[in-house]
């Protein structure tokens, strides 16, 4: 197993005791593509950053296992979890541009992730860069290379951020609403080019995204988030047979393309799901 | 009101009522977090105790720092001069409280003058880039480029030595890096999302700057201020020891070990005491300076 | 489109330059007060610079721009920015990171001079669903769909009666994006806000604006209603494609 997640909590210290933002989550991922669905707020970024060790210095964290490749990540020293973070695993953060360096050119930031592993010449790496730029759809990706993350849209930076993640040809990407910014035909393109990764080159993916449809199309397995718990755990095709109501309800309230509706049902939401 | 101010649970409740409870909250979880930093605590103990004894010199004081006596040059420390005299006859521990008066004095003038010059000019370039920002940072450059000592020099000696003069000539060499600092985090700042929101409230430019820009400038403004204090210091010292400064028989560190020099191989404490309270001073600056950076920062928390 | 109604946005041959590349060029549009109009097209495509052109952010446009019966120019309005409102598309960077959600909520208010700015917090922050704890935190100790309901709130706390959404629930998990689509329904109906609105998500776009533009490569290549993108009633292949592949997943 690529990753294993038993027990895992995460709480955050207010002047009331410890608030639990992420409560007794498990799950387990090998050489597959697990999504992650789940409500805003529910601790889905958590997770994936707790995998990394990237939480933020207020955040307590205990699990029973959390493990990546057979290394403890909570006891792993901090020389282990630099080898790891951005070599053997890469993590598209939700935030893109705000995570990107605001004073280095995109292409500087992919040719320096690229050169991380492997060993190669400046040029070569730049070179890199541009064909990862090229591969995430980008139309023009060298006068991309050459600006300032102030100076892309927003589905380009996203997409910066998803060849910065790439280059170093990490065995686990953990993405975090990586295409939560893009048309679908690049949606579709990107997705496509994960696939492809994870076929081809034994990738773990771990797909965090509040599409339903798009990771039940997408993914193999699919875990469903609520307030800090895995409340349900599926195959993707199961999808339309979810049991639990926040799952249901979540396939309810998607407007449709084809079947419009006056109004969106909202959900309401029961206090018996917490428990 | 007061009262409530004693009160923790209504101080740290999770969703205030009101406005001014949640920021005596939020100043009160600064304390917090300020309070179990240890080295900072020290760091702001120490300040508060020199600026007390600054405050406090002629109670404190055993004896009058200015008064000669020739017959008691360069004495040990004993019980009459707590630490010693000088060589004059002065005694080292008056003249040392009321050197605090005029150092601290200097600092925090050259302090209070410069932090918001620099911040000023290089929130100012940074934001409005363009024709202000050339002209900006060249007058910066400018007065980069001289000197530092040599300007100071130039700048007293067209007034007239003294006090205010050696404040004003140490500031007016000391604001270009506090410039430079704050216009390059200026610029990594202005194109955010954020201040464009900001922008679209309506909110003038000189708002933004003040309001959105500069607090975010504080931070790192802060460290490099406190980490300067110590050369501030010697800065004043040797205006003062090339007769610019500080003028005698007014009492100040700097001026103090420059002209006790002479005596470092054989009354060693006569140079080695207010070289001390130098120390003392900039370590003390400097751990404070670290402390309210990281409580400033609410992401570290 | 309607011409009983007076036109809040006017677009007339806007083009937009970066340097030497031409990020927009000439597209043209027009939206009646109390209505949307919904721009959707690739990424890159130039739909948040001609929002923002439109926001008085960026003033190095060409063409004719009017909103809210305001010609723009170089000078705007003083009470431009009461009446026009935008909401970014990055929630992460859209918030000042020192600055508490209260603080954020109660800018727009002191600028402009609007009193009562307690219950209107309140108000507001019930709008969007946001929890009272919600008001006093930072940026930074909300998740992401958080930060974007906040983002909301400021945008709408001024009442202002254009409101500029660039990718408003792109961030949101469907529930919330539900919750917030309706809001802004309701709002369109008690207010008669205008929305002029970007999302790469054609359902969505559908859902609350009769009038969709695509644009492709700085060009607005097609305007259809949304009845006719819901029945695939396109002309553009750029738009089939984006049709057939909203189709697929939704
Ligand atoms: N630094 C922090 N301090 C306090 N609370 C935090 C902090 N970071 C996150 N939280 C809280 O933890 C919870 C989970 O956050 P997380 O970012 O994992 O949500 P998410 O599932 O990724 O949601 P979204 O889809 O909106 O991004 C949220 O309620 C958030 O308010
Ligand atoms: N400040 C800027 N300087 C230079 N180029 C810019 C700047 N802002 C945007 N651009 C360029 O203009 C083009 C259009 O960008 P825009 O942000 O409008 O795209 P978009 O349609 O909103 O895309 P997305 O769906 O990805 O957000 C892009 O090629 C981008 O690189
Ligand atoms: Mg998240
Ligand atoms: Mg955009």
């Amino acid at each position: 197993m690529l990753v294993e997640i038993s027990g895992l909590n995460i709480s955050f210290p207010t002047p009331h005791g410890m608030h639990a933002a992420v409560r007794d989550v498990s799950m387990t991922l090998g050489t597959e593509k697990l999504g992650i669905v789940g409500e805003s707020g529910s601790g889905k970024s958590l997770t994936a950053r707790a995998l990394l060790r990237l939480l933020p210095p207020a955040a307590v964290t205990r699990a029973d296992t959390l493990r990546f490749d057979g290394i403890d990540v909570l006891s792993a020293s901090e020389k282990q979890m630099g080898m790891i973070r951005g070599r053997r695993a890469g993590l598209i953060l939700q935030d893109p541009k705000y995570s990107l360096n605001p004073i280095m050119t995109a292409g500087d930031q992919i040719a320096e992730a690229w050169r991380n592993r492997r060993k190669g010449s400046r040029r070569q790496a730049k070179e890199a860069a541009i064909d990862l730029l090229a591969q995430v759809q980008i139309r023009d990706p060298r006068r991309v290379a050459d600006s300032y993350p102030h100076e892309l849209s927003g589905g380009m930076g996203q997409r910066v951020m998803i060849a910065m993640m790439l280059a170093p040809d990490p065995e686990l990407l953990i993405a975090d609403e990586p295409t939560s910014a893009l048309d679908a035909s690049v949606q579709a393109e990107i997705l496509k080019l994960m696939e492809d990764l994870v076929s081809r080159r034994n990738m773990g993916l771990m797909l965090i995204s509040h599409d339903l449809p798009l990771v039940g199309h997408f993914c193999d397995r699919v875990a469903v988030m609520y307030a800090g718990r895995v409340v349900e755990e599926l195959a993707a095709g199961e999808l339309g047979q979810a049991r639990h109501p926040y799952t249901r309800a979540l396939l309810d309230c998607m407007p449709s393309l084809t079947h419009p509706r006056p109004r969106l049902p909202v959900m309401a939401r029961d206090p018996a799901w917490l428990t | 009101m007061i009262g409530r101010l004693f009160d923790r649970a209504w101080l740290l409740s999770d969703s205030p009522q009101s406005r001014a409870q949640a920021a005596w909250g939020r100043r009160y979880r600064l304390w917090c977090d300020f309070r179990a930093n240890k080295p900072a605590l020290y760091g702001l103990a120490t300040v508060i105790a020199l600026l007390a004894c600054a405050i406090l010199a002629p109670l404190l004081a055993t004896h009058d720092p200015v008064t000669q006596n020739l017959g008691q040059r360069l004495l040990p420390p004993s019980t009459q001069h707590w630490l010693g005299t000088d060589e004059l006859g002065r005694d080292v521990y008056s003249r040392l409280l009321y050197g605090a008066r005029v150092t601290l004095g200097m600092v925090l003038a050259v302090v209070v003058l410069v932090a918001p010059i620099g911040l000023a000019v290089g929130c100012v370039a940074g934001y409005y880039r363009g024709a202000a920002d050339v002209i900006l940072m060249r007058v910066t450059d400018v007065f980069l480029a001289f000197p530092r000592l040599i300007l100071a020099l130039a700048f007293v000696a067209a007034i007239q030595p003294g006090m205010t003069s050696a404040v004003i000539a140490i500031a007016l060499t000391t604001w270009p890096p506090y410039a430079r600092l704050a216009r390059a985090e200026t610029m990594t700042i202005r194109d955010a999302d954020y201040i464009a929101a900001v922008r679209m409230t309506g909110a003038s430019s000189g708002r933004i700057i003040l309001r959105h820009i500069m607090p975010l400038c504080l931070g790192s403004l802060i460290v490099r201020v406190t980490l300067d204090m110590s050369a501030i210091i010697i800065f004043a010292a040797s205006l003062g020891f090339l007769g610019m400064g500080a003028q005698p028989p007014s009492p100040e560190w700097g001026t103090m070990i420059a002209t006790a020099r002479r005596f470092l191989l054989d009354q060693w404490w006569v140079p080695l005491i207010p070289g001390i309270a130098i120390l003392v001073a900039s370590l003390a600056f400097n751990l404070l300076g670290d402390g309210l950076r990281d409580v400033l920062d609410p992401r570290q928390g | 489109m309607s011409h009983t109604r007076r036109d809040m946005i006017i677009v007339d041959d806007l083009r937009v330059r970066f340097g030497s590349h031409d990020a927009v060029r000439g597209v043209s549009f027009r939206v009646p007060e109390g209505s949307s109009f919904g721009i959707v097209g690739e990424s890159g495509s130039g739909k948040s610079t001609v929002m923002r052109a439109l926001a008085g952010l960026n003033d190095l446009w060409d063409g004719y721009l009017e909103i809210a019966g305001m010609p723009l120019g170089r000078g705007k309005p003083p009470d431009f920015f009461r009446r026009v409102q935008m909401v970014f598309q990055d929630p992460y960077g859209s918030l000042h990171p020192r600055q508490t959600v209260d603080r954020a909520l109660s800018e727009p208010l002191l600028v402009q001079g609007i009193g009562d700015i307690d219950r209107r917090i309140r108000q507001v922050l019930a709008d969007v669903a946001l929890p009272a704890a919600a008001r006093f935190r930072y940026p930074h100790q909300l998740s992401g769909g958080q930060r974007q309901r906040v983002a909301i709130a400021r945008a709408l706390i001024s009442e202002p009666s254009v409101l500029l959404l660039d990718e408003p629930t792109s961030a949101l998990d469907v529930s919330v994006q539900a919750e917030i689509l309706n809001l802004l329904a309701d709002l369109r109906e008690e207010r008669k806000l205008t929305y002029l609105m970007v999302s790469h998500n054609l359902a969505v776009v559908a859902h609350l604006c009769p009038w969709v533009g695509v644009m492709s490569n700085g060009e607005m290549v097609e305007i259809l209603s949304a009845e006719d993108l819901r029945a695939g009633r396109t002309r553009n292949p750029q738009t089939t494609r984006l049709r057939e592949l909203s189709a697929e997943l939704g």
